[in-house]
């Protein structure tokens, strides 16, 4: 320990006079360190204390937390504390699951956890995996996720979860313990600033210090983390907060809303703006709305059905846009962007109006600004007002709630028969039948016998009547799943599209299943995004969360890979990735396992995997070098997509 | 390959990026909840999202639990108008007004130690009186002087004292307030 020779330094600082600058008052003068020890010469020992401004009553304080640290145990006398409030609160919210792991601080909870039957504690295996199962069950519900974790290690390990539901935008509030509030800042046993940590990654955080304002704070959390544009806040409680006796009221929502002064969402649409956007609409020929996640986030389907239907304008959505049309809808043109069907990046660029409704331009999106959509003008409607103009210049900013905004357009707009958009619709078709022709499924090698990933998907998309709730890894599965899985009802496509989290889809679609427990819930992971959260198995056997499970196993990191073969001249370093024998892992966990090699296994095995009651697992062993197609190179633009293999 | 388009009769301009005008100083007044942390909010969001902080000055108005921040940046219309978009995603902030273009009052307060002696001390009185600022400090070898205006006023005056050698120097950022009866406090929704 380097302890050691900074203890060595000070000594020899000493010898030579120097007073360290850590001296603090109270402490004798560097020559009586070496005193005789006590009773030697007969005088009364000296018995020194070490406690930093002992005498004092903070000195005191750091005495007492450390000691209460260190013997813990619970009061004789049950009274209403910390922890009760934090549980009502949560209750009063409606709350109904909590994903969360123990750890010392947060003891206080688990003590009294028990005394609340209302809330579902699911024990995960790791709190990143909490983090994204509050974050799965989030977004399939739609109400506010709850995940929870001690300090220090505990609560670093949430930050990966909080930061997907941050860019994301999914609501979330995410609890941790933290040391009593006299050690704050004393680097005690598991103590990390981790509201220093979460404060540029979260919508809010908290650091609570005090029993009486748990209700306040953890009332003003859900109202932050659910309205406006959503996203995670993170409430940070020290012990000693969590074990006082406290009599605080949870506050009525007017209380709430009174002490946030500063934070007023925007929903209505200004009513000009929307007569501008409505000229503008009028006006285009070749127009397309561009949907995004803020439309699934408002409900607002219906409504843009509506608008679609009214002014006969295609939809094309964005990655977290996926299903908020059926896609077999006659105006549902399909998903966008690097990895989107290039039908519609064509549309995109050769549009004369865009209209885009709660998506943010993202450049997974847009590809280079400057070369994309050349020929449109641009409506954005987003709630978030620094959404508007931050990647791309717009001609009619809307602030607004989508729902708001959707319904005051389509008051506005004419209707327009379809007959006048004849030649528009005739070029989008010919356009689709090209892109979907030409590269059915991506690779067609399904048809030669070789298990290809595309049509895994297809399959299991198909075998689950497109009804069932699907959560994407990261990485080529979660563009085969967007681009071949067909989806058909809103929230039924999870995916970690902001921050593209790896290992995201098993602890998500374990809170998903929870969140939404009326449609089966499926997992479709690569093997590399697997390994990173396969500890979750266990919580979903012990927990009976009936997630299926999809092992794309290519051996690879494919997408890596395929950046490597296509932009880094085949220099395949590191993403080849040997795994385990993943029916034998599913096995070890309690897990039915089943392994599929070829074409004409898997529509026995995914059945097999429905009619499990409980959580199953399929080891897809798929070709190797499969690669999704198309693909926009990094820093080129829609109109540059690759849309197969190079040429040897 | 390249997405033919069907009705392209000749390249298209490229589609303008948000941000490309021209820079230029900016204040940005910002009312906030005093609230822990505040200041820290406020500091990591304008770097994480690369907007660099020429000055900021912070204290308490005369309303309880508000404070209130003048920060001065450097960047163009759309730059800046961003960062107040962003600093508004803050839960603590309450009012984000620009106040570039607005007739204000602006003052900033520097003290400046300067290598002064019997021989040139006269010299840097007078240079001193000439900016309004005045000396409240001498020793055999320096003086500090105390300066207040803008920073434009006090760049001048330090770059004056700056052949005479300047030992220390420190300055508080710019504060300002709108000329006339109109007040960005009151007009404030609480």
């Amino acid at each position: 320990m380097s302890g050691g020779n900074a203890t060595a330094g000070l000594r020899q600082n000493r010898q030579r006079g120097i007073e360290p600058m850590t001296m603090t008052k109270g402490e004798p003068p560097a020559g009586q360190a070496s005193a005789a020890p006590p009773g030697e010469d007969g005088e009364a020992p000296h018995r020194r204390s070490h406690v930093p401004g002992d005498g004092t009553a903070a000195a005191a304080a750091i005495e007492k937390a450390r000691r209460d640290m260190l013997h813990d145990v619970r009061g004789k006398k049950r009274t209403r504390i910390g922890a009760d409030a934090l549980m009502e609160a949560l209750l009063l919210q409606g709350a109904d699951t909590l994903f969360s792991y123990p750890g010392g601080v947060i003891l206080p909870i688990y003590d009294i956890l028990g005394d609340y039957p209302g809330i579902r504690h699911i024990l995960v295996r790791h709190e990143q995996g909490g983090a994204h199962a509050a974050d799965g069950y989030a977004r399939a519900s739609g109400k506010v996720g709850v995940c929870m974790g001690t300090s220090g290690p505990g609560a670093t390990n949430l930050v990966t979860g909080i930061a997907t539901a941050q860019l994301d935008s999914v609501p979330m509030v995410a609890i941790t313990g933290n040391v009593p509030g006299a050690l704050v800042g004393k680097d005690a046993f598991q103590e990390i600033d981790i509201t220093g940590i979460t404060l540029p990654m979260t919508k809010h955080n908290y650091l609570v210090r005090n029993a009486d304002d748990i209700p306040r704070v953890i009332a003003e959390a859900f109202y932050i983390a659910s309205h406006g544009r959503p996203g995670p806040v993170h409430v940070d409680i020290t012990k000693d907060a969590l074990q006082a006796e406290t009599a605080a009221e949870h506050p009525s929502l007017d209380a709430v809303t009174a002490g946030l002064p500063g934070f007023r969402p925007n929903l209505e649409g200004h009513p000009k703006q929307l007569k501008t956007a409505a000229k503008e609409i009028a006006a285009a020929k070749r127009p397309l709305i561009l949907a995004g996640h803020g439309v699934l986030i408002a409900e607002a389907w219906n409504e843009l059905r509506a608008l679609a239907e009214k002014t006969q304008i295609p939809v094309a959505w964005t990655l977290l846009g996926i299903g908020l049309m059926d896609e077999d809808h006659p105006l549902a043109y399909g998903y966008m962007g690097m990895h989107g069907w290039k039908h519609v990046n064509r549309a995109i660029q050769s549009a004369d109006l865009l209209i885009a409704i709660g998506m943010r331009f993202d450049d997974r999106v847009t590809g280079s600004v400057r070369t994309y959509a050349p020929y449109a003008r641009i409506i954005h409607a987003d709630i978030d007002p620094a959404e508007i103009g931050k990647n791309v210049a717009v001609e009619v900013p809307i602030v607004g709630d989508a729902k708001n905004v959707l319904e005051g357009l389509t008051h506005f707009v004419k209707a327009v028969d379809p007959a006048e958009r004849a030649e528009y619709f005739a070029q989008l078709a010919e356009w689709r039948t090209e892109s979907e022709g030409s590269s059915w499924h991506g690779s067609g090698g399904w048809q030669s016998g070789q298990l290809t990933a595309d049509y895994i998907v297809e399959r299991i998309g198909e075998l689950t009547n497109h009804e069932a709730t699907y959560v994407a890894d990261v990485g080529q599965n979660q563009m085969w799943l967007a681009r071949y899985t067909k989806f058909k009802r809103p929230h039924s496509h999870i995916s970690s599209g902001g921050l593209g989290t790896m290992g995201f889809a098993v602890p998500a679609a374990m809170g998903a299943a929870l969140g939404n427990p009326h449609n089966e819930t499926w997992a479709v992971c690569g093997d590399g995004g697997f390994q990173m959260t396969s500890q979750e198995l266990m919580t979903l056997v012990a927990d009976r969360i009936p997630v299926k499970i999809a092992v794309l196993d290519n051996h690879k990191l494919g997408m890596i890979r395929q950046w490597q073969e296509l932009f880094y001249a085949g220099n395949y370093h590191s993403s080849h990735l040997p795994g385990p024998d993943f029916v034998k892992l599913a096995d070890a966990y309690g897990v039915p396992g089943f392994k599929v090699s070829t074409t004409d296994g898997v529509d026995d095995a995914i059945r097999a995997a429905q009619a499990v009651d409980g959580p199953a697992l399929i080891w897809f062993e798929t070709v190797e070098e499969q690669n999704v197609f198309p693909i926009m190179p990094a820093g080129k633009g829609l109109s540059d997509l690759i849309d197969g293999a190079p040429e040897e | 390959m390249s997405a033919d388009d069907a009705t392209a009769t000749q390249a298209p301009p490229p589609r303008s990026i948000p941000g490309t005008g021209t820079a230029g100083r900016h204040i940005l007044v910002v009312l906030v909840m005093d609230r822990p942390g505040v200041l820290n909010r406020v500091a990591s969001l304008m770097r994480a999202r690369n907007f660099n902080i020429d000055s900021l000055a912070v204290s308490r108005t005369d309303k309880e639990n508000i404070s209130r921040m003048t920060l001065t940046l450097h960047g163009d219309d759309v730059a800046v108008e961003q960062a107040a978009k962003q600093l508004y995603r803050l839960i603590d902030v309450l009012k984000v007004q620009d106040v570039t273009e607005d007739q204000v009052v602006e003052h900033e307060l520097a003290l400046i130690k300067v290598r002064a002696t019997d021989a040139n001390r006269g010299e840097v009185i007078k240079i001193v009186e000439m900016y309004k600022g005045a000396i409240v400090d001498i020793s055999a070898e320096s003086v500090i002087v105390e300066a207040h205006g803008t920073e434009a006023e006090i760049d001048a005056l330090v770059a004056l004292l700056r052949g005479y050698g300047i030992k220390e120097l420190v300055r508080t950022g710019a504060t300002v307030m709108l000329r006339g009866a109109g007040s960005i406090e009151e007009a404030l929704k609480l």
